[in-house]
């Protein structure tokens, strides 16, 4: 495996031997549905596999949950504080696990992270520069659902729609469903601009969760030969 | 973000920068101390001491949790919540800003864990430049006996223990010290930093240093408006 970047320091990539797969979307695109079809699959077929994604990390992780109730940080304080996270699980979880051989499955990956960033108004170079830690994945899978889709299967899972992935922080508009739409129009843009750069799969997200799957499996099918 | 750097703002930063035991808080005190007594408006503020990050901080530091990356990431994260909340907003109301400790730090101890110049500049490349960085330039052995002559308790990653470069604590430290000395002498003329003997004595410093301040900047213009 290589990095982006510059990468870790101590870490040789070169001697990484399991897979990293990512899959990323917004809320409401299916991400978590289709990560544990994935996680099954790959199980059945008697993989080994390591779940990672964005906040879980043990060294912020809590702090961050704290900081997204009250809105206290700055938008570089909080980008470094999202890289701090992602980089604590990289070096703690994923690379460990992608030592001994395992599929590592990232719900979420730096592209999210940079997207956020840049919709922020974040230097274009400065996120690249940050993430130059991070490794490239053998598979980007990204989950393309409309905003209108997105919007209904928000609501019909928790009837309401979720602060941040509205933007409201971002000022767009003071009604939460205008934002919400417009938001994610933004985040839809940035990831189209990273398409090609950063290799992504693109999926259609607003077919049936098994029409989805059965393109999800196929692609993991072409990466580990199976 | 980098046109904004170059925009002059109404205050003035100050950095001072140097080893533990360099003298650069006692001076760095004794300088807010003048200025406060002439009436300036001035704020002082010190490396890794956001109330946000701390418990993060001090979490992972005491379960040696913390990797070169994540060390280095999780102290700009506390710099950057100093310098979003509180260095910027000040300078833009024109303070005197002193900053114990700043970027250059985080460029010294970082790049002696092994982390990528490069990478740490674009780190910080949110920061503006101090309009003044003072360089405390102690000679390792007086300032490693200023720190060392009580055999104080290191902490672990203050004497670098993380390096392994040694199991005791005290020659752990000193090798640890003496390659951030040659990371700041590397920088030194790159980065504009002017110095101060750190041999001379504690009021021959703050001469140099009030001296050097007075005619850097137009100090009256940082009065209070009401103590006219």
């Amino acid at each position: 495996m290589k990095y982006y970047g510059e990468g870790l320091p101590g870490v040789d990539a070169g001697k990484l031997a399991g897979k990293l797969i990512v899959v990323e979307g917004a809320d409401g695109s299916g991400r978590s549905t289709q990560m544990e079809l994935l996680k099954n699959y790959l199980e059945g077929k008697g993989h080994a596999t390591v779940d990672v994604g964005l906040r879980r990390s043990t060294l912020v992780s809590e702090e961050l949950q704290e900081a997204k109730q009250g809105n206290v940080l700055g938008e570089i304080t909080r980008s470094l504080f999202y890289a701090t996270d992602f980089a604590d699980q990289l070096e703690n979880r994923i690379i460990p696990a992608l030592r001994a051989g395992f599929i590592v499955l990232a719900d979420r990956y730096i592209y999210t992270l940079m997207a956020r960033e840049i919709v922020r108004g974040a230097d274009h170079d400065w996120v690249r520069s940050l993430y130059g830690i991070a490794l490239v994945p053998d598979l980007v899978i990204y989950l393309r659902v409309s905003p209108a889709q997105l919007v209904e299967r928000n609501f019909r899972k928790n009837a309401t729609l979720d602060y941040w992935e509205a933007g409201m922080d971002l000022g767009l508009s003071r009604d939460i469903f205008d934002s919400f739409i417009r938001y994610q129009r933004l985040i839809q843009k940035e990831f189209t601009q990273m398409q090609q750069e950063y290799d992504f799969h693109v999926v259609n997200g607003n077919r049936s969760v098994r029409s989805v799957a059965g393109e999800i499996t196929a692609q993991v099918e072409g990466l580990l030969g199976i | 973000m980098k046109s904004a750097l170059l925009t002059e703002l109404p205050g003035k930063l100050v950095a001072v920068e140097g080893l533990d035991g360099s003298g650069k808080s006692t001076q760095l005190y004794l300088l807010k101390r003048w200025l406060e007594l002439r009436g300036l408006k001035v704020y002082f503020t010190e490396w890794n001491s956001s109330v946000i990050v701390k418990k993060a901080t001090s979490k992972g530091k005491k379960r040696h949790l913390l990797t070169p990356t994540t060390f280095s990431l999780i102290h700009a994260t506390d710099f950057a919540d100093r310098y979003e909340r509180q260095v910027l907003p000040l300078l833009k109301a024109g303070y005197v800003v002193l900053c114990d400790r700043y970027i250059y730090t985080a460029f010294a101890r970082d790049a002696v864990r092994g982390c990528s110049r490069t990478w740490l500049h674009n780190l910080y490349g949110f920061a503006r430049r101090p309009d003044l960085t003072l360089f405390f330039d102690t000679p390792l052995p007086v300032a490693l006996s200023r720190i060392l002559a009580g055999r104080p308790q290191l902490k672990y990653h203050e004497a670098g223990m993380d390096m392994g470069f040694s199991a005791d604590p005290y020659e752990s430290f000193r090798l640890f010290q003496e390659r951030i000395y040659h990371e700041y002498l590397a920088m030194r003329d790159e980065c504009g930093f002017v110095t101060i003997d750190g041999s001379a004595t504690i009021e021959e410093q703050q001469q140099a240093v009030r001296d050097l301040v007075a005619c850097s900047f137009d100090l009256p213009s940082y009065r209070w408006k009401s103590m006219g």
